[in-house]
């Protein structure tokens, strides 16, 4: 692994040492309503989120379906604008840059979706579906246009012939192959990749885990990879950051998470995963109640409605995300 | 819920006065008086009309007496043509087109949401393929067409000739009108009804269904894919609870669509009706005063088919919100 | 458990199930024989499209009519009754009342025009003699039990109203409120979030405890299998091809596809060496290009010339007494915290 085991975690950190960070971003989506369809409510999908990620390291976003976690990945490579806050692509803010000044850096930073059904496409071959991207932002002159979707298509592990077929001929596991071959069309430095496996069989999910670990490794790929499974997450990324309800709860490097994690929902998510192991069977951490709904978030800790160790002023008080030696950082009043 | 209808009710009286506007002015773009008395009038002749209809008053005015008329329910305004207050017009038209365009909807809606629900559970089936074969068949032939043919052969030949059905070719009875004749003498009524508009309301329902059931079909059919339809069958219902109550139910914001956009065609297919059927319906009514520059009832029967049409639009959000949890009025 | 002495509430035998497809008609399950006993949690585990649900509605009888055929040969006896081939007046008393069911879909399996009090009693009004009054009190009370907070008030509610786990629960609370013999959870939990998927296995095995239902879970994560299954029958595309103690499939797959499905699984808290997980080449075969041997053949690591000319039966080897489908079976224990074969 390239990137440092002890990568600083802070976000005070200087936007300069990390290849991607952003500094206290958030994103509201307004609900409009009423007579005059006026906005009568937020829905606060993310809140003042703050992270850096190093060049070469992988940072992995795990929490609960509607925690924020796609929206985050959007608002870093700027599919969706921060209402509030900032993003550093090297050090230089992209948030505020132009529709065209904007062309060179989305070259840059790219995205795989959730979902490899319906994010292809389905009227362009492989060959049309590359084509696009790659010509849009002249990655090669049209003459090494063919040589260098063979060599895309190759190196996502699949036949040449795959080229001219449609992305309905292909299965899931070689669809998202393709939107990983798509990602990987304009050379870039970053990776979102939102829930690359989540849709796959395991037996799948193995395949396309080490292609994108291959492909890490010999691109020198910078990654955010969001995911709902902390196994995936601890697997692959070097580095771990924890979501509930739009907010950050911990970072942790991701091989010190399953012992050192601190906060009652980091916790919690860990004992909730069934272990595959039927003689080490334990009863699982049983979390009362839902999510509280994004439209309006307590004004506490937003986990303060189901933490076992819940005390007064969490239920008023967002605690700070407070650091640790190790670049680990908890919010939580219980962890003060 | 009435704090929405009486807000939409405000929203529309912009449009409604609009409408009434327009109707208005697109009737004087030619001079009325003289498209009414012909090229062949005296000054005296044309003037005393002129003062007569009250078109001697600049637009506004004339514009503003027949919003407040109708405001105020007042339908006194005269016919030009029949020298009648068009009100009295309006209450004998009124019973006459709803005698046939109510039951024509009703029965349409009824079969061809029946017949819907069967394709769709026999699906594939050669039920399904002849029900919609015959729907095909049956939207391929023009509404004249059956008309002149159901004339023919349902009044005509099976009617008079051989009293297989209580079918008249055409013509009205207008205690068909009036309620007392319904409440002192129903069955008297029922046949009566029969007589006269049995055949027209046949026909439109004949005419709507090949659509209808397509329609409806399709709707169905998305519904037994639905997972809700696979809960209900594992606790143990029945096909018939599932297509009367799951399904019909589910199905309500379609059909309830469907029912209120066909009305305007049906208002428009209830003119061909009457005049075929002699009918003294609205759509006659409307038609012989187009012909004859009758604009008194021309603007106020106008007047009444938008009432009809944007009540029946509120009507439809409201019945939304009644049939689906899911819909909000707000 | 004494399964050795009970007998089985559900024993299927040579349940074979095939579909009218545009391409012809495709066999997704065949030969799949086990049997289900009182008061135990069978996992069905497999890829996507093995069979796991074909397989499920064909002992409910829910497959549409229109396009399915089972075949007239297969066997699913209960309680003196062959549900395969069952006058459907006798499956809809069947249904809902001795075996219930639950989906994936928790948003969708149900009606969202009616209240869920509604739906609840619509359940009890087909399989219980009770008036009005007692259904209602039945209803809250079941609600109750499947943990709903306010149970009086959400018995008004619609479905729109309700989180995923709260309708996830809605549907338990549907499906045993008759007191089945069988409780199928075709992938209960995996449309929700780990720690609501945590609430419903907790309530499942809660439930399971206090009224003695069997459950058949189908899944396809590990996981949940480890954690609630008594035991476990692999399928891979239409087939059964092993069958076992949970423990002992996980310690000891025989199977080389079980193997390697396990060996494929992120360890919890470890990485290997390179940091690559171990796959199984390959995708499973469509169902109409089956090969003639072995259904695993293509991706198999173990395959010899036998496998490609015959397919393999169901049957024990030498050195256990569990079914196996495979010519080569493994006999080594898998260190489970590793995932190495050892
Ligand atoms: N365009 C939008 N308009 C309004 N609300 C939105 C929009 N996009 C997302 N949201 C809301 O923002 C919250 C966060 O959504 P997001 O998609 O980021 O969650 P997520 O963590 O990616 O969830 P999942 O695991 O289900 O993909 C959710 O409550 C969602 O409903
Ligand atoms: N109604 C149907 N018509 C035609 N083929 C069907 C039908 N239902 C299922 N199949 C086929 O039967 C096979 C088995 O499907 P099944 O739904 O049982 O898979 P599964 O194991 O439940 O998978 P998943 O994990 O995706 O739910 C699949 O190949 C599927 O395409
Ligand atoms: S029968 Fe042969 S090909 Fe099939 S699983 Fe066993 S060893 Fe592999
Ligand atoms: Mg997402
Ligand atoms: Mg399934």
């Amino acid at each position: 692994m390239t990137a440092p085991a002890t990568q600083e975690l802070n976000s005070t950190e200087t936007a300069e040492k990390a290849f991607v960070h952003a500094e206290g971003i958030h994103k509201r989506f307004p609900v409009h309503g009423g007579i005059l369809n006026r906005v009568v409510a937020n829905v606060h999908a993310v809140t003042d989120v703050s992270f850096s990620i190093a060049r070469g390291e992988t940072l992995g976003v795990v929490g609960e379906s509607g925690c924020g976690k796609s929206t985050l990945g959007k608002m870093v490579i700027r599919l969706l604008e921060p209402t509030e806050g900032k993003v550093y692509l090297e050090g230089s803010e992209i948030t505020g840059l132009d529709h065209k000044q904007m062309m060179s850096v989305r070259r840059r930073m790219q995205i795989i979706f959730q979902d490899p059904y319906s994010s292809l496409n389905p009227r362009l071959t492989v060959r049309g579906l590359l084509k696009e991207a790659i010509a849009f932002h002249n990655v090669v002159t049209p003459d090494k246009m063919e040589s260098y979707i063979d060599e895309l298509i190759a190196t996502v592990g699949m036949r040449p012939e795959s080229k001219d077929k449609f992305p309905h001929e292909f299965s899931g596991g070689q669809r998202q192959r393709l939107g990983i071959a798509r990602a990987l069309a304009l050379k870039p430095e970053f990776i979102v990749a939102d829930e690359p496996v989540s849709a796959l069989d395991v037996s799948i999910q193995a395949q396309v885990l080490n292609l994108m670990k291959d492909l890490k490794e010999q691109l020198g790929l910078t990654m955010m990879f969001i995911s709902h499974d902390l196994k995936v997450v601890e697997h692959f990324c070097d580095n771990v950051m924890v979501m509930y309800l739009g907010r950050v709860m911990e970072k942790i490097q991701s091989d010190r998470l399953r012992e050192q994690a601190e906060h009652p929902y980091t916790r919690a998510l860990l004992g909730s995963n069934p272990i595959d192991d039927p003689d080490e069977r334990r009863p699982l951490t049983v979390l009362q109640g839902d999510v509280p709904s994004p439209l309006n978030p307590p004004p506490g800790c937003p986990f303060a409605g189901r933490c076992p160790e819940v005390q007064d002023r969490c239920r008023t008080e967002m605690p700070p995300l407070e650091m640790r030696v190790n670049g680990q950082a908890v919010a939580c009043w219980a962890r003060m | 819920m009435w704090s929405y209808i009486l807000r939409r009710l405000l929203y529309n009286i912009p449009v409604y006065l609009g409408i009434i506007l327009l109707v208005m002015l697109a009737l004087r773009v030619n001079d009325p008086v003289t498209a009414f008395l012909g090229k062949n009038a005296t000054q005296e002749q044309y003037d005393a009309i002129k003062a007569d209809f009250g078109l001697d008053r600049p637009f506004y005015e004339q514009y503003a007496s027949t919003v407040w008329n109708i405001v105020t329910l007042d339908f006194s305004a005269r016919s030009w043509e029949q020298k009648r207050p068009v009100g009295e017009l309006i209450t004998t038209a009124v019973p006459a087109t709803t005698m046939i365009t109510v039951p024509a909807l009703m029965i349409t809606a009824a079969i061809s949401i029946m017949i819907g629900l069967i394709c769709s559970f026999y699906r594939g089936r050669v039920a399904d393929k002849t029900l919609m074969l015959l729907a095909v068949l049956g939207m391929s032939v023009s509404f004249l067409v059956y008309i002149i043919v159901g004339q023919y052969f349902g009044g005509y030949r099976l009617g008079q000739e051989a009293g297989l059905v209580p079918f008249d070719i055409e013509g009205y009875d207008v205690r068909l009108s009036t309620l007392t004749f319904w409440a002192s003498s129903p069955i008297e009524a029922v046949q009566t009804w029969l007589q006269y508009c049995g055949l027209p309301v046949l026909i439109s329902v004949i005419v709507a269904m090949g659509y209808d059931t397509r329609f409806y079909r399709a709707v169905m059919v998305e519904e037994t894919g639905r997972d809700y339809i696979t809960t209900a069958r594992a606790k143990g219902a029945g096909s018939r609870k599932i297509m009367f109550v799951h399904m019909l139910k589910n199905a309500m914001i379609p059909i309830i669509t469907r029912v209120m956009i066909s009305l305007p065609f049906l208002i428009v297919g209830s003119i061909l009706l009457e005049v075929f059927f002699s009918i003294p319906g609205m759509g006659r009514a409307l038609i012989t005063a187009i012909n004859a520059k009758d604009f008194p009832v021309v603007e106020y029967m106008s007047a009444l088919f938008a009432a009809v049409v944007i009540l029946t639009v509120i009507l439809t959000d409201v019945l939304y919100a009644v049939v689906d949890p899911r819909v909000r009025l707000s | 458990m004494s399964e050795t002495t009970q007998q089985p509430i559900l024993r299927v035998r040579g349940l074979k199930t095939s579909f009218r497809t545009d391409r012809g008609t495709v066999t997704a399950v065949d030969d799949v024989n086990f049997d289900v006993f009182p008061g135990e949690t069978i996992g069905i585990v497999g890829e996507s499209g093995c069979g796991k649900t074909v397989t499920s509605k064909t002992i409910m009888r829910l497959l549409p009519e229109r396009n399915s055929i089972i075949d007239p040969s297969s066997e699913i006896l209960f309680d003196n009754l062959n549900l395969a081939t069952a006058p459907e007046t006798e499956m809809r008393k069947v249904r809902g009342d001795r075996i219930a069911m639950i989906f994936q879909e928790p948003m969708t399996s149900l009606n969202p025009v009616f209240t869920i009090g509604w739906q609840l009693d619509e359940a009890l009004k087909y399989h219980t003699k009770l008036d009005k009054k007692g259904r209602r009190d039945r209803a809250v009370e079941m609600l109750r039990l499947v943990e709903i907070p306010n149970p009086e008030q959400r018995y008004k509610e619609y479905p729109h109203q309700l989180s995923g786990g709260m309708r996830q629960r809605v549907m338990i609370a549907i499906a045993l409120c008759c007191e089945p013999d069988i409780l199928i959870a075709d992938e209960p939990t995996t449309a929700l979030d780990v720690t609501i998927q945590a609430q419903i296995l907790a309530l499942m095995a809660d439930l399971k405890e206090r009224l003695g239902t069997s459950i058949l879970l189908i899944t396809h994560d590990l996981g949940v299998v480890a954690q609630v299954c008594d035991r476990v029958i692999v399928m891979y595309a239409g087939r059964i091809i092993e069958q076992a103690p949970v423990s002992d499939l996980f310690k000891r797959p025989q199977h080389p596809y079980t193997k390697a499905l396990l060996e494929s699984i992120p360890k919890a808290g470890k990485r290997s060496e390179d940091g690559r997980l171990p796959t199984i080449k390959g995708i499973v075969p469509s169902l109409f290009e089956l090969p003639k041997g072995c259904r695993f053949q293509d991706r198999c690591p173990f395959k010899e010339q036998k496998c490609v000319d015959i397919e393999p039966d169901l049957t024990a080897h030498a050195f256990d007494d569990r079914p196996v489908r495979c010519h080569f079976p493994r006999n080594q224990e898998v260190d489970l915290t590793t995932g190495a074969t050892g």
